[in-house]
């Protein structure tokens, strides 16, 4: 559909000042945060019609008289919405309502078909849970371009912050406006807008944390644990892809500042543009330092909403919520109420499966790790690759070895995730299994990595074609000490006089005569048997 | 041969289809004729389907010749209210706002009609949204009561009722949030019925007042408008607000009262449907009617309802609230009217200049008054305390319905009055809605069937049921009509 019609223009933001550093920050405020999670649920329909609920049509083929709110038509509820959100606030320990109404929120926007969004509003589905969320400890971050909470001087420990859910709601996603001929792609500056009704009625969870307090320098971490062990919880429950780079799970970090000490909370803003873990990190951080600032220089914080950008890392104002909306909500005449059944609800919770901290509980505890060797893994991003290699019949250790080892060595070096190596755990086990059977040492070993990395094949074919293989022939392996020996008159001397520590360099010249493919410790044994 | 068909019931003429008397062409087209040699004056169709009508005549002629089992009403002519989608022939609501749109899907109820072969002459007029009394809030210009052309054939479905009075259909659909069947049935001297709500499916209609609308069938005779019910009533799925329940038996309840045996009913008049503001005509002639129900066995009793005298407030509330926010869809953006785009103003001013020029001044005060009700601060104390309201009126049913089978009351205060008498006076006009807006805010079933003439004016009693007992308002309006030494129709002056 197109519209020739000018957005309309944002109103222009006051000068801002330089935001104060994070540290500053702490020494004199403490800061409250709250999330807002939207969640496009994976239904195969859409919330209120039986349009598919997929990605990626032609723009508005994805339609009918119901999501494009033609006159006349009237919204049918999804059965398998209502069933994905339960399951959500089930997973979140929420108390399921057993009597509850959708509602009209009113508002004016093309992307909305009928100008109202049905959403629910003081009768949500889901209600007063909470999530078990772990921060990771002083190296959990990968966030390089900022001091953040690391450079406070506290040497921070993992641990567990409990996260109250206010409310688990279903509501219609809006269609999708492309704004068109201005530079940014925003509304600002375009000339006219183009809207996709695809999106519009998509079935949307929208979950929402009670104010997250007393988290002072960890806030920023505690915002992205947050919305990472929500996003494992949605994946685990497979009710969503939640990519949040696509818009499957989308956020909105509410933060506020107040003096220490004082009772009153400050005024919050709202910032959306959010769309990857870090940036939820980054925006709760750049708005501590922006509102900081504003409330040093004695002025007080706008209550509005405001754009996060990815590229700078900082907010900038949006629509201001100073004349608040008001949605004029109201029970949606066109749906009879929800109740959901006490036995139906009790039938799903018991389809709930392993949720990612019962799951991660068990697996430190099968694996026999620290809670610091646990938060290492789970830094890493290897939790379900060591689990797979585990699979493959490798042992705890060794798979952890590998995975936090090598293999995080080379993806640190490539700047990629562990999961995007060209490697897969099936055949981390086989590189082990080469090990254990005494065909390969370590390094040898890490030479097959590095062959299937490059594309060479198989770890056997690897080790075969590139002649990989501890010499096993105690001839050669003789005459290769002797040699060294030989070579290193003044070292074979000291070892003779009794200094065993000398042997070090002799076991090195024999490993580099061949080409590594000798066991050290049958060379150092060798070495010693001949200077005794 | 053509004014024999335009004067039958309908039940006649699908027999006559049935048995081969007459081809649903030759009855389509007597119909389309009628409306061409009347509708000058009448103004009941905004927009007249006579290609798609023979076309839908001429299947059904061929499926009987294929020897084909017609559904009942297969051949009948039947009239559109203009807010009901029908595929392919605009539908506008009767609002400047809506011209030229042409929906790309039916409603159910057409589906339903098509589906029982009837033939869809074309749509008819309407109070702009159904937000009015009398037809004056068409965008398109009034309908006139085929009485008296001088005079409203009430509304909002006035268009539907005037055709039905005029025989250019023997059968029509309306939609009644608050009396918009049963006002314009009385007051054209026909045959209306507003279903229990959910009874009916929703799904198509423009919404105005989406808790209250309902759609429902109008004819002259009882059995005809039964018929008519049984093709358009049933769970739809598409709509939630549906009832998943079985369909009245609405036609074996108008043979039942035909017989003229009311014994074992018991009749409740309502008493706060009366007094003040209501014509000496109409109450002579309604207690006249209820007389006759008395001399038909009928046990009459007087019933208070006192929340009644709160409906007018607690609907224009309700009413107003849910189109303020059903009518946000019409804003230039998909379809429908738009005004003031330059390619230089903003969205919101061709939004605002779209709506200001394409809504009528009743609708823009309607839409006026929700939002003000449902903003916040103010929704408690407005559409908060309506629902509470309307919770009682429901309660006052209740009672009443513990000692009574049905209760009766005029169906409007005042006989058809003139065009342009009203149109000043908003309130005037919506004290036309006193006694149907108790039966909408309780959901029940209620039908206007007409009882007798006042100033030579046809005057129409008010039949209520409890929900879902659609049945026995067709019942007790058979037995009206029986008690009628002559139809009131007939009295009506030649067009």
């Amino acid at each position: 559909m197109t519209s020739a019609i000018q957005p309309g223009v944002a109103a222009a933001s006051a000068p801002s000042l330089p935001p104060l550093r994070f540290d500053d920050v702490l020494t004199r405020y403490q800061p409250v945060i709250g999330l807002e999670t939207h969640v496009e649920l994976g239904t195969r329909t859409k919330m209120f019609c039986g349009c598919p609920a997929s990605f990626g049509a032609e723009p508005n083929t994805s339609i009918c008289p119901v999501c494009l709110g033609l006159p006349g038509a009237l919204p049918v509820v999804n059965a398998a919405a209502i069933e994905s959100a339960i399951l959500i606030g089930l997973a979140l320990n929420c108390s399921i309502a057993s009597w509850c109404r959708f509602a009209r929120k009113n508002y004016f926007y093309p992307d909305m078909p009928k100008n109202f969004q049905i959403s629910q509003y003081d009768e949500p589905l889901c209600f007063d849970g909470w999530l078990d969320v772990r921060v990771p400890g002083g190296a959990g971050s990968d966030d390089g371009d900022s001091g953040g909470v690391r450079s406070g001087g506290t040497d921070t420990e993992p641990t567990t912050v409990r996260v109250a859910i206010e409310r688990v709601h279903l509501e219609e996603d809006t269609g999708k406006s492309l704004h068109v001929g201005g530079a940014t792609g925003r509304i600002h500056g375009a000339t006219h807008s183009l809207v996709d009704y695809n999106r519009a009625g998509i079935p949307l969870v929208e979950i929402v944390t009670k104010p997250i307090v007393g988290t002072g320098a960890r806030a920023p971490e505690v915002a992205r644990a947050y919305v990472t062990e929500l996003r494992d919880v949605l994946r685990t429950l497979g009710v969503s892809d939640v990519r949040m780079e696509q818009g499957s799970l989308r956020c909105d970090v509410n933060t506020s500042l107040h003096l220490l000490g004082q009772a009153e909370w400050g005024t919050r803003t709202e910032t959306k543009n959010v769309n990857s873990l870090r940036s939820v990190e980054r925006a709760v951080r750049s708005e501590m330092c922006r509102q900081g600032a504003v409330l040093d220089a004695g002025e007080r914080v706008v209550q509005e909403t405001r754009h996060f950008h990815e590229d700078t890392g900082h907010t900038t104002s949006g629509r201001s919520k100073e004349e608040a909306t008001d949605y004029r909500y109201f029970p949606e005449p066109d749906l009879v109420p929800l109740a959901p059944d006490a036995a139906w609800v009790e039938s799903l919770r018991a389809t709930l499966p392993e949720l990612p901290s019962a799951r991660r509980a068990r697996l430190q505890s099968e694996w026999g790790l620290s809670d610091k060797e646990m938060s290492a893994v789970l830094g890493a991003g290897a939790v379900e690759l060591i689990a797979a290699t585990i699979a493959e019949g490798t042992t705890p250790e060794a798979a952890r070895k590998w995975w936090l080892g090598e293999l995080a060595r080379r993806a640190n070096a490539e700047n990629s995730d562990l999961e995007a190596l060209a490697i897969t755990p099936a055949q981390i086990a086989k590189v082990q299994q080469l090990v254990d059977s005494g065909r390969l040492n370590d390094k040898l070993a890490r030479q097959v990595i590095e062959g299937v990395l490059a594309g060479e094949g198989e770890p056997e074919a690897v080790a075969t074609a590139r002649g990989l293989a501890v010499v096993s022939d105690m001839g050669a392996l003789g005459a290769a000490v002797d040699d060294a020996i030989a070579a290193n008159p003044d070292v074979a001397q000291k070892i003779r006089d009794g200094k065993v520590a000398a042997a070090g360099a002799l076991v090195g010249a024999v490993m580099k005569a061949t080409k590594g493919q000798a066991d050290a410790q049958t060379v150092r044994e060798l070495i010693l048997a001949r200077l005794s | 041969m053509a004014t024999e068909f335009i004067e039958r019931s309908a039940a006649d003429l699908a027999s006559f289809v049935a048995d081969g008397t007459a081809s649903a062409r030759e009855i389509t087209q007597a119909h389309l004729d009628r409306i061409a040699a009347t509708d000058d004056r009448v103004s009941a169709f905004l927009c007249v389907d006579a290609e798609g009508a023979l076309a839908t005549a001429d299947a059904v002629d061929a499926r009987r010749a294929a020897g084909e089992q017609l559904p009942a009403l297969a051949g009948v002519p039947v009239a559109v209210k203009d807010i009901v989608v029908t595929r392919g022939i605009e539908t506008t609501a009767a609002s400047k706002i809506l011209r030229g749109w042409i929906p790309p899907y039916d409603a159910t109820i057409v589906s339903k009609l098509r589906a029982a072969g009837l033939v869809i002459l074309g749509k008819t007029n309407l109070d702009e949204f159904g937000m009015g009394s009398s037809t004056e809030n068409s965008a398109y210009g009034p309908s006139r009561n085929p009485w008296d052309l001088l005079r409203t054939p009430g509304g909002s479905s006035g268009g539907s009722a005037a055709a039905v009075a005029a025989y250019q259909a023997p059968l029509a659909i309306g939609t009644d949030t608050g009396g918009s069947i049963r006002q314009p049935a009385s007051l054209t001297g026909i045959v209306g019925h507003k279903p229990t709500y959910g009874g009916v499916s929703r799904n198509g209609l423009i919404a105005f007042s989406s808790s209250l609308d309902q759609a429902g069938p109008f004819a002259r005779t009882v059995l005809d408008t039964a018929l008519l019910h049984h093709v358009i009533a049933g769970h739809d799925a598409a709509d939630s607000t549906s009832l998943d329940q079985p369909v009245p038996a609405v036609a074996d309840a108008v043979r039942l009262g035909s017989s003229g045996d009311l014994t074992g009913v018991t009749v409740g008049v309502v008493s706060n449907l009366s007094g003040e503001g209501y014509e000496s005509g109409v109450v002579e002639a309604t207690q006249n009617a209820v007389a006759r129900l008395e001399q038909l066995g009928a046990k009459i009793i007087e019933v208070s309802c006192p929340h009644f005298d709160y409906s007018q407030a607690a609907y224009y509330l309700i009413a107003p609230s849910e189109c303020s926010s059903n009518l946000a869809r019409f804003d230039a953006m998909r379809y429908g009217l738009r005004v003031g785009d330059d390619r230089e103003a903003s969205l919101e001013s061709v939004m605002a200049r779209t709506r200001a020029a394409g809504f009528g001044a009743e609708v823009k005060r309607r839409i006026m008054i929700g939002t003000y009700a449902l903003s916040s601060g103010y929704y408690d104390a407005y559409y908060g305390q309506a629902q509470k309201v309307r919770t009682l009126i429901g309660r006052d049913f209740a009672a009443g319905f513990e000692s009574c089978d049905v209760l009766v009351s005029p169906t409007s205060p005042t006989v058809a009055f003139n065009l342009g008498a009203r149109t000043d006076d908003p309130l005037a006009m919506w004290a036309a809605d006193h006694c149907t807006l108790p039966a909408s805010l309780a959901g029940i079933p209620a039908i206007s069937v007409p009882c007798g003439v006042a100033d030579g004016l046809p005057v129409g009693l008010q039949i209520m049921a409890p929900v879902l007992a659609d049945d026995r308002c067709y019942r007790v309006a058979a037995a009206v009509e029986a008690s009628m030494d002559s139809p009131v129709l007939a009295a009506a002056p030649a067009l």
